[in-house]
C-alpha cells in the first residue's frame, strides 16, 4: 500500500504516452464486449435450444411447406410427446421488412413446447379466446410501443388474405418475456387457425413442426423414424434437433464465432505489443532511477512487484473503462434493429474480459519487471 | 572498536579472458564517527571499495564486517534489507526521482520501514530541516538548483539514521561555492550528528574536510593521512 503513490507517480512521467496506451486498451475492450455480444447473438438460438425439442421441415428447404396431415402421423411415433405446427408469415410492419418476424402457431401446444415464453394466465386465456390475437416479445413491444389491446396492421408479402388487398390486422393480447436473458423476445406469434381461415392460398399446408420428445437420449432414433415415415412422399422431411437447426440457421451468415475470435485475436495481439512496448520503454528510460531504488534497499521482489503493479494498473484502468463502456453500448440494444435478438454480453464473457485484463497486465509487465528485478545497482548507476 | 573492518578484501573483474584485480588484499578499519575521504586516480579502486562498503557488490575474497554484520556472506535479499537499515547514499548527480517532490524523494527509504505515515512525515520534515530545505519540500527536482537537489539527496541519505553515509563525488557536479555549502553540511552531520561518512572524491579541497584521507593506487592504499 505504501508503494502505491510511487507506482502512480510514474504515470506522470510521460502523460501522453500513458494516456494513449490506456486509450488503446479501452478501445480493445470495447471491441471485446461488442464482438462478444455479436457472437452471443448468433449463438443464442443454439444456447437456449432445448435438448428435448426437434424440428421437422421440408427436406428441400425451409421455405417449402409440409402437409398439415403430418401432425397426427408424427404424433403416433413412439417417444414424441407433443407436435405442433408453425408457419412463417413474412409480413411487413410500417414499411419495415426487418421490423420483427411473425410466426403462426397453435397457442396451447406451442406454449407447452416453449415454456420459456412467459405469459400471464389472463394473457393465455385472452389468446385462446381471440382468433385475431397475437403475442409480441417484450423487446418488440418496447421498441414499437405495443401494449395489450393495440391493433397491429401487417402487410402480407405472400399470404394474401381472402378479403383482398394485403393487410392483416392482429390484436395484441399479451406481451411475453423470456425465462432466460438469451430467450428471443423479438418475435410476434399469432394463431395458426386465423392464418388458415383467411389466406387465399396454402390450404392444408404448414411451414414446419416443433416436436417435444420424452427422452432426449432417443432423439437420434426419433429423427430417423420421422424422416423414414415420410420418405419417398411428395413432401419428404428433414428432422433435426433444435440445436442443430439453430446452428445451421446461424451459420447461414458464415462462421461468425470464428470470425469474431479472429478479429479479437488480432486486436489483442496489437494491444499486447503496444502495451508491452510502453512498459519496456518505461523501464529502459529509468534504469538509473531503478538502480537508486536498489541502492536504497528495495529488494529484487519489490522491484518485480513495482513494475508488475504499474503494468497491471495500466491494464486495469484501460480494461475496466473499456469493459464498462462496451457493456453500456451493448445495453443500448441490438444495433441491427431486430437482426440480433439476443444481443447481450453474457456474464461468462464479461468475466473472461476481466481475466484478459489481468493477463494483459501480467504479460506486458513481466519481461520489464524481470529486467528490473535482475538489475545490478552498480551497473544501473554507472549507466545513469 | 571499529565500525567497519575489512580484511584481505580483493575484487576481480573479468573482461573477456582477462582478470582485472581492482582491489588487492585490502585491510581497512573505519572508526565510528569518522569522516573518511577516498582519493586516487580513476581505476584505483575507490568506487569499487565504496560499492563493497554499501553492499552493492561483493568481494571476490576477504571479509567485510560493518557494525558487527558480516556483509560479504549475505544473500542479495539480505543485503538489500541491510542497506535499507544501515546505509545512506549521496550520489554525484543527486539521482532524485524527477516525478516526486523533494519530500517524497526523502521519504523513499522510509517506505521500506514499518513507520506509519505520520512518523514518516515527521522524519522527512526533520531531515529536510537539517539540510535547510524545509521550505522547498513540495518542489520537484526540476525546480531546484543543483545545490538544493544535492541537499535533498543528503536528506534522503540521513532520513533513516543509517550507520554509514557513503558519498560518491558529492560535489563533483557543483560549482565551488555550492560545493562548499554541501561540504559544510556533511561536516556538520559528522560533527553534530556523529555520522560516519565515507566520501570518494578527486578534489583535494573536498577531501581536506575529512578527518582522514586514504590515497588509493592500483587497488592498494598507497598513502594515508589525517586531515
Amino acid at each position: 500500500m505504501k508503494l502505491i503513490p510511487l507506482i502512480l507517480s510514474n504515470f506522470k512521467r510521460h502523460k501522453l504516452r500513458t494516456i494513449l496506451t490506456i486509450l488503446s486498451i479501452i478501445v480493445a475492450f470495447i471491441l471485446f464486449a461488442y464482438l462478444s455480444a455479436i457472437r452471443n447473438a448468433f449463438r443464442a438460438g443454439i444456447t437456449v435450444a432445448g435438448a428435448d425439442r426437434l424440428i421437422t421441415r421440408n427436406r428441400v428447404t425451409l421455405i417449402q411447406p409440409l402437409p398439415k396431415a403430418y401432425e397426427s402421423q408424427i404424433e403416433q411415433i413412439p417417444g414424441v410427446s407433443i407436435v405442433t405446427k408453425a408457419s412463417w408469415f413474412g409480413g411487413i410492419y410500417q414499411d419495415k421488412p426487418q421490423a420483427f418476424p411473425q410466426i403462426a402457431v397453435d397457442p396451447d401446444e406451442f406454449l407447452q413446447v416453449y415454456p420459456e415464453f412467459i405469459l400471464t394466465a389472463d394473457e393465455k386465456k385472452a389468446w385462446d379466446a381471440t382468433k385475431t390475437g397475437c403475442i409480441v416479445g417484450k423487446k418488440v413491444a418496447e421498441k414499437y410501443g405495443f401494449k395489450v389491446g393495440d391493433k397491429i396492421p401487417i402487410k402480407a408479402t405472400f399470404n394474401t388474405p381472402k378479403s383482398g388487398g394485403s393487410l392483416w390486422t392482429f390484436d395484441v393480447v399479451g406481451i411475453y418475456h423470456g425465462a432466460k436473458p438469451e430467450t428471443d423476445e423479438t418475435t410476434m406469434y399469432f394463431r395458426h387457425d386465423y392464418l388458415e381461415e383467411n389466406r387465399l392460398r396454402g390450404e392444408g399446408l404448414t411451414g414446419w413442426y416443433y416436436l417435444k420428445i420424452a427422452d432426449p437420449k432417443k432423439a437420434e432414433e426419433i429423427v430417423r423414424r420421422v424422416d423414414e415415415r415420410f420418405a419417398n412422399s411428395p413432401y419428404e422431411t428433414k428432422t433435426e434437433t433444435e440445436k442443430a437447426f439453430m446452428r445451421g440457421f446461424a451459420e447461414q451468415a458464415g462462421n461468425i464465432g470464428a470470425i469474431v475470435v479472429f478479429i479479437l485475436t488480432a486486436v489483442f495481439f496489437t494491444i499486447l505489443v503496444v502495451a508491452a512496448n510502453t512498459m519496456a520503454q518505461a523501464v529502459r528510460e529509468r534504469i538509473g532511477e531503478l538502480g537508486v531504488l536498489k541502492a536504497i534497499g528495495f529488494t529484487d521482489g519489490q522491484m518485480l512487484g513495482l513494475i508488475l503493479a504499474e503494468s497491471l494498473l495500466i491494464a486495469l484502468i484501460g480494461g475496466a473503462v473499456g469493459l464498462a463502456l462496451g457493456a453500456s453500448f451493448v445495453k443500448k440494444g441490438d444495433p441491427t434493429g431486430g437482426g440480433l435478438p439476443a444481443f447481450l454480453l453474457p456474464t461468462t464473457d464479461f468475466l473472461m474480459g476481466v481475466a484478459f485484463v489481468i493477463l494483459l497486465g501480467i504479460i506486458t509487465g513481466l519481461w520489464p519487471a524481470l529486467q528490473a528485478m535482475r538489475l545490478n545497482a552498480v551497473d544501473a548507476l554507472r549507466r545513469e | 572498536m571499529s565500525l567497519v573492518t575489512m580484511r584481505g578484501v580483493s575484487k576481480l573483474f573479468h573482461r573477456g579472458s582477462e582478470d582485472i584485480r581492482v582491489l588487492d588484499a585490502l585491510d581497512l578499519d573505519i572508526q565510528p564517527g569518522e569522516f573518511l575521504a577516498l582519493m586516487g586516480p580513476s581505476g584505483s579502486g575507490k568506487s569499487t571499495l565504496l560499492n563493497l562498503l554499501a553492499g552493492l557488490d561483493q568481494p571476490t575474497s576477504g571479509q567485510i564486517a560493518i557494525g558487527g554484520d558480516r556483509i560479504e556472506a549475505m544473500s542479495r535479499r539480505q543485503l538489500a534489507n541491510w542497506r535499507a537499515r544501515h546505509v545512506g547514499f549521496v550520489f554525484q548527480f543527486y539521482n532524485l526521482l524527477p516525478v516526486l517532490s523533494a519530500e517524497r524523494n526523502v521519504e523513499l527509504p522510509l517506505l521500506l520501514t514499518n513507520l506509519s505515515k505520520a512518523e514518516r512525515r515527521d522524519h522527512v520534515a526533520t531531515a529536510l530541516k537539517i539540510v535547510g530545505l524545509a521550505h522547498r519540500a513540495k518542489h520537484t527536482p526540476r525546480t531546484l538548483s543543483g545545490g538544493e537537489q544535492q541537499r535533498v539527496g543528503i536528506a534522503r541519505a540521513i532520513v533513516t539514521d543509517p550507520t554509514l553515509i557513503l558519498a560518491d563525488e558529492p560535489t563533483g557536479d557543483l560549482d565551488r561555492k555550492t560545493g562548499d555549502g554541501i561540504l559544510d553540511l556533511m561536516q556538520a552531520l559528522n560533527r553534530d550528528q556523529k555520522k560516519t561518512i565515507v566520501m570518494v572524491t578527486h578534489d583535494p579541497h573536498a577531501a581536506a574536510r575529512a578527518s582522514r584521507i586514504l590515497y588509493m593506487v592500483d587497488g592498494h592504499v598507497s598513502n594515508e593521512m589525517a586531515a
